[in-house]
């Protein structure tokens, strides 16, 4: 197998006393879109920062591209794009112009910025917009821009950090067509969210909490490998009054409200389905249906990071 | 060390330059509020120096008395306010500011003229506002040398050629001015102290801002190299610096009368060694800074302060104590200042004011060189804990 795009071997960041990133390691391969989800404050920043080379690592060692981050940053550099968490381009200069500049800051020369100009500009949907000052355009259009400015110089990874925060729905769909056609084009996606609906989009997902690295794999694997009970989709008369009744058995596992149905995990699907029919039914409520159903990854998710706070550890390093 | 790239600094000149040219408030700040302030300054400065509230105490009250008198009251540099009995009156009239200088002669005075001796007569100066106060000090003293000399021309004329002391003693003090115009010594080091504030203040804001921005990060991943980034933030301003240095040099000319006597392109060189080195002053300032308003102050403190009192601007240097006149090297508008008087005033040449254009190439180099291992050595983000146990 080829050599990972990036690889990290417990990689930590502390703050004083603080421990913003704990010791996480984990590998990306190549050409892959790599999702890092974690809440606000999980240190996924602070990650994304020590891979570019911004904010030196406590301990712990990576390479990014094949380049040892702490002895050969400026490898690092060339090899990759950064979209920071904040905006930032030039806002008092226009489209064209920061197009411009970054392309001078990354070197490239006239010829090769000649070329590249129209393909950002249609990356980024902003045709016919080069000379519109940066500052008056939507979130939406200001993200694409700076996609289209971190990818200007052709890096083999680009580091997107939270790229679709303050987005509308409708903007967040576009941009991850947009990294989709980089990651069509061999550019490994290293992207990090807290929208946990995103992470469906990516190859590969690691889950940080708390600095630390809590779940793993494809959202396939997640889905099938962490939950491993079945969840069944319980669609019922009085949902309230069915929920409080079926939390009182010793074999219901665990129980939420979906929208106008109940999820509830049991041991096994038949005998959980045959067991919540004849419990509703000495209630006289009328149970339509029960279908096995996946869990979604905002399940998994959840299920991790409690079953994390049971144990008591991850608690313990946060202020 | 590969040489830098042109194209990466071609980027940042040209971002600069448009970036300056969508923020005219700037761009008038720097241009102009140099000339503005120098117009301001000027004839503030000026008029306070002039009609300096004079009072007289005449103890003698004999006509060679008099005619001293009529010497002060007949210059435009002071304003005979009263003519009082006794010293003792002096206090009240220039505790309440009526008066800010004095002149007491003595009882005797003619007697001792015509004997041959020095009477001693006495100046009193308000030293509360340092800068009439000296002024005034330098003009009485013109003032009692020019009468001495007269009558010492008369006496001599008198005895026939006979050895005379000079008559009168009076501790001359007019600075470099022989003229007694203060806008001659005043206008080179209002340049240097306007130039030196505004250019420092200036370009403390250039990376200080992206890294508020955020773009600082950017540039940090491309390849631009910090002394690209440098010289390229430099180049826009040493350019409009310039222009609004010459505004100042114009002005001084037009208004004031303050011509170049030595050679332009000597003062051409001693202003850009001087504009760079502030404006590099600027540059590490916001490289070490976080937030444009601490940016903002330490601009202000480390150029306002400094080259008001130490470069020589108001105070002579060499009337400091050795301790201070030691810190005086550190302040480059001293050197420029130097340079400035020499070339405008005495019509110096090189030879005369190449040691202060060494100072100030060294101090441009120093100030630059400073930024750019402070910026290429990147802002690492310590935390601020780990900032404050270091403190
Ligand atoms: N420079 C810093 N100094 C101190 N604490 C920091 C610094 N940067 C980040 N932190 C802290 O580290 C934690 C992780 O931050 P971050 O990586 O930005 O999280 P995320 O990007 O996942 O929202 C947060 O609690 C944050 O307050
Ligand atoms: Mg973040």
């Amino acid at each position: 197998m080829a050599e990972p795009a990036i690889e990290v071997r417990s990689l930590t960041k502390r703050f004083g006393d603080f421990v913003a990133v704990d010791a996480v390691s984990f590998e990306v391969e190549r050409g892959r879109i790599f999702g890092f989800l974690g809440a606000n404050g999980a240190g996924k920043s602070t990650t994304i920062r020590m891979l570019c080379g911004l904010l030196d690592p406590t301990s712990g060692a990576a390479t990014v591209g094949g380049h040892d981050i702490r002895r050969e940053p400026e490898r690092v550099k060339r090899a990759i794009g950064y979209m920071s968490q904040r905006f930032s381009l030039y806002g008092d200069l226009t489209v064209a112009e920061n197009i411009g500049f970054f392309g001078g800051a990354y070197g490239l020369s006239r010829r090769a910025l000649a070329e590249r100009l129209p393909w950002v500009l249609g990356l980024a949907g902003l045709v016919g917009r080069e000379r519109s000052l940066t500052r008056t355009l939507s979130v939406g259009w200001k993200q694409r821009l700076a996609l289209g400015c971190a990818v200007l110089h052709e890096p083999r990874i680009v580091f997107l950090d939270e790229p679709t925060g303050g987005v509308d729905p409708a903007s967040r769909r576009r941009f991850w067509e947009l990294i989709n056609g980089l990651s069509e084009r061999g550019i490994t996606v290293f992207v990090t969210t807290h929208y946990l609906d995103e992470a469906e989009y990516c190859n590969d997902i690691r889950l940080i909490h708390a600095g630390r690295i809590v779940a793993g794999g494809s959202p396939r694997e997640l889905k099938t490998s962490v939950i491993r009970n079945p969840i069944l989709e319980v669609a019922c008369d009085r949902i309230v009054e069915a929920l409080e009744i079926l939390q009182k058995e010793p074999w219901v596992l665990e129980t939420s409200i979906f929208g106008m149905s109940l999820h509830i995990s049991v041991e096994d699907e038949e005998e959980g389905r045959r067991l919540i029919a004849a419990r509703l039914g000495r209630e006289g409520i009328a149970v339509h249906r029960a279908d096995r159903i996946m869990p979604s990854l905002e399940d998994v998710f959840i299920h991790k990071i409690e079953e994390q706070a049971g144990t008591g550890e991850a608690g313990e390093a946060r202020p | 060390m590969t040489p830098l790239s042109a194209r990466c600094l071609r980027a940042v000149v040209k971002k600069e330059f448009r970036q300056i040219r969508r923020d005219p408030r700037s761009l008038m700040f720097m241009a102009f509020l140099p000339a503005f302030m120098l117009l301001m300054f000027g004839y503030a400065l000026n008029f306070d120096v002039k009609r300096i509230p004079l009072a007289v105490v005449d103890g003698d009250g004999s006509r060679a008395s008099r005619g001293l008198v009529d010497k002060f009251r007949t210059t435009e540099y002071f304003d005979l306010k009263a003519v009082l009995p006794r010293t003792a009156a002096i206090d009240p009239l220039m505790a309440r500011e009526k008066v800010r200088a004095a002149l007491v002669i003595p009882a005797g005075f003619a007697e001792d003229l015509l004997a041959g001796r020095s009477p001693a007569v006495q100046i009193i100066v308000d030293g509360s506002n340092a800068m009439s106060g000296t002024t005034a000090a330098g003009y009485a003293g013109a003032i009692l040398q020019s009468y001495s000399q007269r009558i010492t021309l008369q006496a001599l004329a008198r005895r026939g050629l006979g050895s005379a002391a000079l008559p009168l003693q009076a501790e001359v003090r007019v600075w470099y001015n022989p003229e007694l115009r203060s806008a001659k010594f005043l206008v080179p080091g209002l340049m240097a102290f306007i130039l030196m504030v505004i250019v420092t203040v200036s370009t403390a804001f250039s990376i200080v801002r992206e890294k508020e921005r955020g773009t600082m990060d950017q540039i940090r991943i491309s390849s631009l190299r910090s002394a690209e980034l440098i010289l390229g933030k430099i180049v826009p301003y040493v350019a409009i610096s310039l222009v609004s240095a010459h505004l100042v040099l114009l002005l001084g000319q037009v208004l004031f009368g303050v011509g170049i006597r030595g050679s332009y392109p000597l003062l051409l060189l001693a202003m850009l060694l001087f504009l760079v080195g502030a404006l590099g002053q600027g540059i590490l300032i916001s490289a070490v800074t976080r937030t444009q308003q601490v940016a903002f102050l330490f601009a202000v403190l480390t150029t306002m302060l400094p080259t008001f009192i130490l470069s020589g601007f108001v105070f002579p240097i060499r009337n400091m104590p050795a301790a201070v006149q030691a810190v005086t090297y550190l302040v480059p508008a001293r050197y420029f200042l130097d340079a400035l008087r020499a070339v405008i005033l005495k019509g110096a040449g090189f030879g005369a004011v190449w040691g202060q254009l060494l100072l100030l190439l060294a101090f441009a180099a120093l100030s630059l060189g400073a930024s750019a291992a402070r910026i290429g050595r990147g802002d690492k983000e310590p935390s601020p804990r780990r900032r404050r146990a270091r403190a």
